[in-house]
């Protein structure tokens, strides 16, 4: 555990010394934000029926989303784990009295809550002050944003165990841009990350209910505006931890067949 | 206490002829060839030795290696380093070893090196003192205190390998591998490198097994080399027995004063001749060097002699050659 604390710690140490792209990413969340918030906005303006959401919630929905996208977004990567893998650095972890799956969770973990901790304070604070349809709303009552809190909390631990399936495909395909892409498309729509969830036809959202990526984004979302009910919210917090347990598990057991195969390049 | 028995890897390699048809048809069949990396490897080693592990690019020195450390799984065949087989009982075996590959980092490249120190304490769980005193003892003698807290992307080469090197040591290893660990050193550093392995190697009685195209290392350091080449185990000895046995040749660099004899003597072979000097070499299997020189005082009017026994990258050419590797 101490190895993992350890990993997680300078990691998110080492995360918080990039300023200059935490700044740009505020500006370019904010700037999406806002634009999203628009689109919606003129589409609500002429509506013809009842929207899923109200435009508060909406608008609550989005500046979650902008300001915690480090933690929830599938394609937020790390980069130096990818050329550990195709350039062979992975030699080094692999000689390490630790287990490969527990050391680069920790140091996932890390990266997502330090570009998280940089992010989300400047973009929430604005978003705050913003005037009436762009606003972003408190939770309704206090449990509201305590079942937020767990279901974040469980939504980005989900998310790193998603992503891992990431990185260990990397090892057989050899390309992180191909993994990247195919990932990182589909996981976002189906984490409600381009359309929220409640937008989608009924057939679709059979399917995204079924599966583990709309737990990591959607849910804890759409918890915070109490568009999902409390009780519906607590069910859901157990899903989220069944997910949790057979994606981790899934996963580890994935590694280790791959890197019983695994050929280290380069010489 | 490392046996190393019958050991085989092979790797499959995609193959592809160039051109766009050839590109194209790849996308739906792919032509592999099996390459031998090692067959049928097999060596001990006994506890303080260095062993120097050479061979030509390609041989399968970095594959050996790979499985010794745990890394890679071989087809066949068995490794026994202090009771552990590598890849099976890999975390319990990685405390006992410490690993330094010449060509990669192990640390972290955007924090300063002490923290990349502090980690790995963590990860081996090094026992508070035992940590403290190790650092100590390492920052010291590879003269690492003024670059512990730099960032090691602001390190010169030299400077990184240094580290690289003292945090491979960090647990106290009971085994060291060391990969090319001076590839691309300047001669200071690369005499720091080999001062410093001697020296653990003396007081802590680390085993070293090395792998190095500088057959510099291989003279200051191994007591013993491996000679490895398509796979296979060529050579298992001394350097002393290695000499004798191809290093029969010695070359002899004489001035004098100005003449016209060409220097034909029997069982030496004129390398350059100039009026002033010459270089010869010396068959010491059919001349020694004590006749050829008094010879050459009878013919010629000496002013200065040296002779040198071959070099050791010659002999190890000569050796690829017999091999044909």
């Amino acid at each position: 555990m101490r190895t993992y604390r350890s990993v997680f710690k300078l990691r998110l140490l080492l995360g918080m010394q990039y300023r200059a792209a935490a700044l740009a990413g505020v500006a370019t969340q904010f700037f999406w934000g806002f634009m999203l918030i628009m689109i919606y906005r003129a589409f609500y303006l002429h509506a013809s029926g009842q929207p899923p959401m109200s435009l508060e919630e909406l608008a609550s929905y989005i500046w979650l989303q902008q300001a915690f996208l480090a933690l929830v977004a599938l394609w937020f990567r790390d980069n130096e784990l990818f050329t550990l893998i195709t350039t062979g650095n992975i030699a080094y972890e692999l000689c390490r009295p630790a287990d490969l799956y527990g050391f680069w969770y920790a140091k996932l973990l890390g990266m997502r809550l330090s570009a998280a901790i940089l992010r989300c304070i400047p973009i929430l604070l604005v978003a705050a002050f913003l005037p009436a349809p762009y606003r972003i709303q408190l939770p309704p009552d206090a449990s509201a944003f305590v079942l937020f809190a767990a279901a974040l909390l469980l939504g980005l631990l989900l998310v790193v165990a998603i992503s891992m399936f990431l990185y260990i495909s990397v090892f057989v395909t050899m390309s992180p841009t191909g993994s990247m892409i195919v990932f990182g498309l589909i996981g976002e729509f189906l984490a409600g990350l381009t359309i929220p969830v409640p937008y989608m036809p009924s057939w679709l959202q059979q399917i995204v209910y079924a599966l583990p990526f709309r737990w990591t984004a959607d849910f804890p979302f759409r918890v915070y505006s109490g568009n999902i009910p409390h009780d519906e919210a607590l069910i859901g917090l157990a899903v989220q931890v069944v997910w949790l347990l057979s994606l981790t598990l899934l996963g580890r057991w994935l590694l280790g067949r791959t890197m019983r195969k695994v050929v280290v390049q380069g010489g | 206490m490392i046996a190393v028995e019958r050991l085989s890897k092979s790797f499959k390699v995609a193959k592809r002829r160039t051109g766009l048809w050839q590109a194209a048809k790849a996308l739906f069949v792919r032509e592999h060839t099996l390459v031998r990396a090692l067959s049928d490897i097999s060596f001990t080693i006994r506890p303080g030795e260095i062993v120097g592990y050479i061979g030509p690019n390609g041989a399968g020195k970095s594959t050996t290696i790979k499985i010794m450390s745990g890394i890679l799984v071989p087809d066949e065949g068995r490794c026994d380093v202090f009771g552990f087989t590598p890849w099976k009982d890999r975390v319990e075996y990685v405390r006992n070893i410490g690993v330094v590959f010449g060509q990669r980092t192990q640390l972290w490249w955007d924090v300063p090196v002490i923290d990349s120190f502090e980690l790995l304490k963590d990860i081996y769980r090094i026992p508070k003192t035992e940590y403290k005193a190790n650092v100590d003892m390492l920052v010291d003698t590879l003269q690492l205190e003024s670059i512990v807290h730099t960032p090691v992307r602001q390190l010169s080469l030299g400077q990184r390998m240094r580290c690289e090197i003292a945090a491979s040591l960090l647990h106290g290893p009971r085994l060291l591998f060391l990969d090319e660990p001076t590839i691309g050193l300047d001669a200071v550093s690369k005499i720091a490198v080999r001062k410093f392995v001697k020296t653990i190697n003396k007081e802590k009685g680390v085993t070293v097994i090395l792998t190095t195209h500088d057959m510099n290392d291989i003279e200051a350091l191994a007591d013993r080399i491996l000679l490895i080449g398509g796979g296979s185990l060529l050579y298992d000895g001394t350097l002393q027995s290695l000499r004798s046995r191809f290093g029969t040749r010695r070359t002899i660099t004489i001035d004098y004063r100005e003449t016209a004899d060409r220097l034909d003597l029997p069982g030496v072979e004129v390398a350059s001749w100039t009026p002033e000097r010459a270089v010869l070499h010396v068959d010491t299997e059919r001349a020694t060097v004590s006749e050829t020189i008094a010879l050459l005082s009878s013919r010629v009017e000496l002013k200065d002699v040296a002779v040198e026994a071959q070099p050791i990258e010659e002999i190890i050419v000569q050796l690829y050659k017999e091999h044909r590797i």
